[in-house]
């Protein structure tokens, strides 16, 4: 609406100020009680979570609750379990947001392809994303068990393992049981998200190229690819946030272990408050981790910027 | 258009594989929930035992906690998914429909809320409901689950309000209807699918999650499903058949509400993607 129409509306408002005052206020009140429940359950704990860091809060020591300035982060500069759950969390983001990501795309590419009985197929590869994380991560830890699940036993007979071991339990490859895990819960979410943006490409297009004579490959490099590129690197950014939160199918399948060899930062912030009731250092720790994921999505926005500019 | 033999074949063979490791671990659940436990370790590593037995469902639904966690977890869940909805449609409609001062600030502080690690609240939240009384009760985990949720449910929301012609509630205001008559009687029917759909989600994000209801529920009374599985982990580690057939019954409304809302998955995820 331009200005002009606006100045005539108000010249012409003849409305009694009440009702004006309950039309202008009328949004606000929709969205009120989200509002409050925001500001009051994480706006207000999150100031508070800020301010723990500066603080000696040990749950189990009523002595404490002073503040001690930067002393949690002197801790933590010299905190090798810490540098280790950082190094950590990049190795448990990168796999998993990589693997879920081509083996998404790989079944996004199947599914776009009519077949008979594509819905029921559709409904039964996305259904490890509706099994709540807890379980896939208890179902994935049962299946690397020996004496309960398969998988210890089929790597003895392929000769890769030299007796049917427990992975989780093995320093060097315990990684790879919560990496696997949380691969065959997020295939879907990639699948259908990139699915859905197969589906929004013009299938005259592909008819087009055909008939020109290009081949599957450069059909999917000058036609799909561009297409859903955008959509790739945005679902590809958040979810990396995301994974390098996600915590859940760590504590439960390993809790960290075998000696801080699957810790990732944010299980280590958990496992400060939860077993260590030390809420400080864990509100530490927490500030760190805001500032580097800050620091990420600063980079992806000028990365953005930069390439948008370049378009 | 000419049909090749083979790559249809090499394409309905990977449409299997992926089929197969979907199904694989939950197929495993449910074969080592109906394996008798004497044959637990002989038979371990084969695909359908030689017996099986219903004995682990009626032993985990009469004679352990899992009924309590079951209920808890219903009402928090179910409660959760009621309030959230309420409110986020209230607040999705504002979005969708009005233009006012503040609303990109109220949309950045909902940006907001997604982009910070939830484990970094842990702590402050169990400090601020200890005094309340909050901690260890079912009350205290729905008001938790509801604010995590509103943000997201708003976005959901407001796509499908986006999705409704305006005309329809301007006609009804020029027959004199209150805009809050027209979102209650013309609006909301229409998104009733919508509705079901944040419901759905709502729910099933409210039954999943963990480390809150660690950290805030201790003892098998207000205790949900997640913490009461993993405390029967923890305690009876080998009552393997036990703990799967729990684990079946904990799959089940999941998979169900899965079922319910799997028509909306792309539109949630998308609203999902922009929230974070």
């Amino acid at each position: 609406m331009s200005m002009t129409a606006d100045v005539y509306d108000r010249r012409q408002d003849r409305r009694p100020w009440l009702k004006r005052l309950a039309d202008a206020s009328e949004p606000y009140l929709y969205s009120a009680p989200a509002l409050i429940l925001i500001i009051v359950v994480m706006l207000v704990p999150l100031v508070v979570g800020i301010s723990y860091a500066f603080r000696d809060i040990q749950l189990l020591n009523p002595f404490s609750g002073g503040f001690i300035g930067l002393e949690h982060f002197e801790t933590l500069s010299k905190d090798r379990a810490f540098y280790t759950a950082l190094k950590n969390t990049l190795w448990w983001t990168g796999a998993s947001v990589f693997l879920q990501f081509g083996f998404g795309l790989i079944l996004a590419l199947l599914l776009d392809k009519p077949f008979m009985g594509r819905g029921l197929v559709q409904a039964l590869v996305f259904l490890p994303w509706a099994v709540p994380s807890f379980l896939a991560g208890l179902n994935w830890s049962w299946l690397f068990n020996p004496v309960i699940g398969p998988i210890p036993h089929w790597l003895f007979d392929l000769g890769l393992m030299s007796q049917p071991g427990n992975i989780l339990s093995d320093p060097q490859y315990a990684m790879w049981g919560p990496i696997i895990a949380n691969v065959w819960w997020g295939i879907p979410f990639f699948a259908i998200t990139l699915l859905a943006a197969l589906q929004s490409i013009p299938r005259d297009l592909y008819e087009a190229a055909s008939i020109d004579g290009a081949s599957w490959f450069q059909r999917f490099w000058s036609i799909t690819l561009p297409f859903l590129a955008p959509t790739i690197a945005i679902t590809v950014l958040l979810r990396t946030v995301w994974i390098s939160n996600f915590a859940d199918l760590i504590v439960v399948m390993t809790g960290g272990g075998p000696a801080d060899r699957t810790q990732i930062v944010a299980s280590y912030i958990f496992t400060q408050a939860f077993k260590a009731l030390d809420f400080g250092y864990a509100s530490a720790i927490a500030l760190v981790l805001l500032v580097l994921l800050l620091a990420y999505s600063m980079l992806i926005i000028l990365l953005r910027q930069t390439l948008l500019n370049k378009g | 258009m000419k049909t090749s033999l083979l790559p249809t074949i090499a394409h309905r063979l990977a449409i299997l594989a992926y089929v197969i490791f979907a199904l694989f671990p939950l197929y495993w659940l449910f074969k080592v929930s109906l394996t008798p436990n004497d044959l637990l370790y002989s038979e371990g590593v084969r695909m359908w035992p030689s017996r099986t037995t219903w004995e682990h469902y009626s032993f985990v639904l009469q004679h352990s906690a899992f009924p309590t966690f079951f209920k808890n977890s219903l009402i928090v869940s179910g409660s959760t998914a009621i309030i959230v909805t309420i409110c986020a449609s209230l607040s999705g409609y504002a979005l969708s429909r009005f233009s006012f001062r503040f609303k990109y600030w109220i949309v950045g502080l909902m940006l907001l809320t997604q982009m910070f690690p939830l484990v970094m609240l842990v702590a402050p939240i169990f400090k601020i409901l200890t005094p309340l009384g909050l901690t260890n009760s079912l009350t205290g985990l729905i008001v938790v689950y509801t604010a995590f949720n509103v943000p997201f449910a708003t976005f959901l929301m407001q796509s499908f309000f986006d999705g409704i012609p305006k005309d329809l509630e301007e006609a009804a205001m020029i027959d004199g209807a209150t805009k809050f008559t027209a979102f209650r009687e013309i609006i909301l029917p229409l998104t009733l699918p919508g509705i079901a759909a944040t419901l759905g989600f709502v729910f099933t994000a409210a039954w999943s999650e963990l480390l809150f209801a660690l950290m805030l529920i201790n003892g098998n009374n207000a205790a949900t499903f997640p913490v009461g599985l993993l405390t029967f982990v923890s305690k009876f580690s080998v009552d393997f058949g036990q703990m799967m057939a729990a684990g079946v019954l904990a799959l089940i409304p999941a998979a169900l509400f899965f079922l319910l809302i799997q028509r909306y998955l792309v539109q949630g995820l998308t609203a999902g993607a922009v929230k974070g």
